[in-house]
């Protein structure tokens, strides 16, 4: 069996794709670098990704499975899962054998589990949308930290953007080390966090803004006051905000 | 001063919770103009309650001062609170800062009727056209009206709100009499129809002249109290029907009566109405507003309440065995979406997907469908797993048997309350 290792780019997956139709390989693997290492006697295959190769694949699918379909494939990848690869792979082989839109057979074991894959980037994404807390510091930009499952960043930056035209936001996704920053002008993808914002320690209290406290003070209160007691309902609550995010959102923070 | 901020959102959230509209869905607000916020179609939750509620909107009443003395109430004018008032200033500027750190998706702005009803309204008016017009903020603005206010503040709100509300609080008249004496039906029917009819004269404007301005773009909700009297779910649901149906109403909530007050007319304050009567009354909210069913389908006569222990489709499905099974790769989506056990999606993926071939017990399970009840009510292209004629007896005690509801814990308490 052959493993095939790409450079974990969206493109260097396209590109892989194109080698495996190109040398005709039967059955394959495919992991990013630096992802779980393959068996001792395993044929490894390092793939240079080629943008050549990569846009004609790219053009050949956006014909097999339209422009949403292929987003559908992208976000898919997003979900980072160990054997995510094979699986859209598997889903264009089919997809090529029947030359048909197919991302819509969940009776197909692929389809549905690259559909399974899409919906809990999904649900990530809706998360992240919902628990940004951002904190205002003195240089007057906004500042979250995240640590989700997947790598939702790309898929929320529109949704940030178009809510918060206004001010200087920076969301970093610390699991990843690299985050988004909107000057804004335009929110781009970027792999540096502004020094005023991380000491060696964490997050320096001293780089907040006055006001910074008051409102996460009057947050809290507020969560406090609009809970009803008498119904208390723990086990709902842990499942709609789930302790893995605590840490990061204010009203949950002590 | 910041204490006394601090204080007054104390008291004026802590009275705004028992509003349970929670919703920021059904806008299109948009942010243009580099403003401020953009409402979210699908809506947003932020954070979720101990009590396991979303918050979405900052809820909060601009005053408890009240003039009304509505016995359910605990801003009523003889109850002994304390009592404090938001100027408009405060509510704009704990709006806009809570906004821009992403903790909510807008505000839900109530009150106690201070003065007379025009002047509470005027006041609420203003912090909606403050947030717009000086702060350029497309965040969701929720209003909930004050009963007798004219006909112009409420076109004016409207121009400024994405949502209005008018509570009637209770499902039936006599409920009104007995607990609200100053409110009446045709009270809150009149700003409804109101609301109603200015939401359709400018969606057909709006077909003619584009620019025709939004009003309340995501519509208008009410809410009724339950089990605060005597009052049965086919009445809360035969309201709640009659409201959807005469006044277009995007949402009706359902707010079991928590028991805050002790007065004669109102249930002891150990008598709290069970939170499972709540959700089965969702459940049969669902079912007219997404699944196709009629209210009459739901309850009658000899059904006049929910049954407690089983979903109101399940209870529909038994009452109606002479549909059943039905084929799963044939059907149309509407008698699918009646099938015990299968939600909206699922449906809608079974039609997706058996255009590609047949779907079998595998596929469906793999669909996400709970087979658990679904199974006794189709069959697929494999084998049957249940073609026996049970009873209708038979099948609610096979379900029950094997189902390990989320609500037993509800179940617990409730028992323990009528045990």
């Amino acid at each position: 069996m052959i493993w095939l290792v790409y450079d974990g780019s969206f493109e260097g997956l396209l590109t892989t794709v194109f080698e495996v139709y190109e040398y005709k390989w039967p059955e394959i693997h495919i992991r990013k670098e630096g992802m779980a290492v393959p068996p001792l006697f395993a044929e490894i295959r390092h793939v240079v990704t080629d943008d050549e190769k990569a846009k004609r694949v790219w053009k050949k699918l956006i014909g097999l499975f339209g422009p949403s379909g292929v987003r559908t494939l992208w976000i898919s990848w997003l979900s980072e899962l160990e054997t995510i690869e094979e699986t859209i792979l598997e889903v264009i082989r089919y997809g090529l054998k029947l030359q048909q839109h197919v991302l819509n057979d969940f009776g197909n074991l692929h389809v549905l589990q690259l559909q399974q894959a899409v919906k809990s980037v999904g649900r990530e994404k809706h998360r992240m949308e919902a628990f940004v807390r951002f904190q205002l510091t003195k240089d007057a930009i906004y500042f979250s930290v995240i640590e989700p499952d997947f790598n939702v960043l790309p898929l929320i930056l529109s949704h940030f953007r178009d809510r918060y035209a206004d001010q200087k936001w920076f969301i970093y996704d610390s699991r990843r080390a690299y985050g988004i920053y909107y000057d804004l002008e335009r929110a781009e993808l970027v792999d540096f966090i502004p020094n005023a914002l991380l000491s060696p320690n964490g997050l320096s209290s001293e780089a907040f803004s006055e006001n910074e406290m008051l409102f996460q003070k009057l947050w809290k209160d507020y969560f406090k006051s609009t809970n009803i007691v008498g119904r208390k309902n723990i086990q709902l609550h842990v499942q709609h905000v789930p302790k893995r995010y605590w840490k990061y959102l204010v009203e949950k923070r002590l | 001063m910041q204490e006394r901020i601090q204080e007054k959102l104390n008291i004026l959230a802590d009275s705004a919770k028992y509003d349970v509209s929670c919703s920021s869905s059904g806008s299109d607000r948009k942010n243009e103009n580099k403003g401020l916020g953009n409402a979210s179609a699908s809506g947003i939750c932020h954070t979720y309650t101990e009590d396991g509620r979303c918050v979405s909107l900052l809820k909060i009443l601009l005053t408890n001062h009240c003039i009304f003395d509505c016995a359910y109430c605990v801003s009523r004018k003889s109850n002994d609170v304390k009592r404090a008032a938001f100027t408009v200033q405060e509510v704009v500027d704990l709006t806009i800062g809570f906004y821009r750190r992403n903790y909510i998706e807008g505000l839900f702005l109530s009150s106690g009727i201070f003065k007379d009803a025009d002047t509470t309204m005027e006041r609420l008016v203003r912090v909606a056209k403050k947030l717009r017009l000086e702060h350029g903020f497309n965040g969701y603005i929720h209003l909930k009206t004050i009963p007798g206010a004219s006909n112009e503040l409420m076109h004016e709100a409207g121009l400024y709100a994405d949502r209005l509300s008018v509570n009637i609080e209770l499902p039936t008249e006599r409920g009104l009499k007995l607990l609200a004496p100053d409110k009446t039906f045709e009270t809150m029917e009149k700003p409804m129809g109101f609301i109603s009819e200015t939401l359709t004269a400018l969606n057909d404007t709006r077909k003619l002249i584009v620019s025709t301005p939004k009003f309340a773009p995501a519509g208008q909700s009410t809410q009724v109290i339950i089990g605060a009297t005597d009052e049965s779910d086919r009445e809360i649901i035969q309201t709640a029907d009659r409201f959807y149906r005469g006044f277009n109403l995007k949402r009706v909530y359902y707010s079991g009566y928590v028991p805050v007050l002790s007065d004669d007319r109102l249930p002891s304050l150990s008598m709290q109405v069970p939170l499972l009567r709540e959700n089965r009354l969702y459940q049969a909210d669902w079912l007219m507003r997404f699944y196709g069913f009629g209210a009459h389908e739901i309850l009658d006569d000899s059904n006049p309440n929910l049954d407690l222990e089983i979903d109101p489709k399940f209870g529909w499905a038994l009452r109606n065995l002479h549909l059943f099974p039905l084929d799963i790769n044939k059907a149309d989506l509407e008698l699918i979406l009646r099938v015990p056990g299968i939600g909206v999606r699922s449906a809608q993926k079974i039609v997706a997907a058996r255009k590609f071939g047949n779907l079998g017990w595998e596929n469906l399970r793999k669909l996400g469908i709970s087979l658990n009840r679904a199974r006794y009510f189709i069959v697929c292209k494999d084998r049957a797993l249940e073609t026996k004629d049970y009873s209708a007896e038979t099948l609610r005690h096979l379900v029950l048997a094997t189902a390990n509801s989320k609500f037993s814990q509800l179940h617990g308490t409730q028992t323990s309350l009528f045990g």
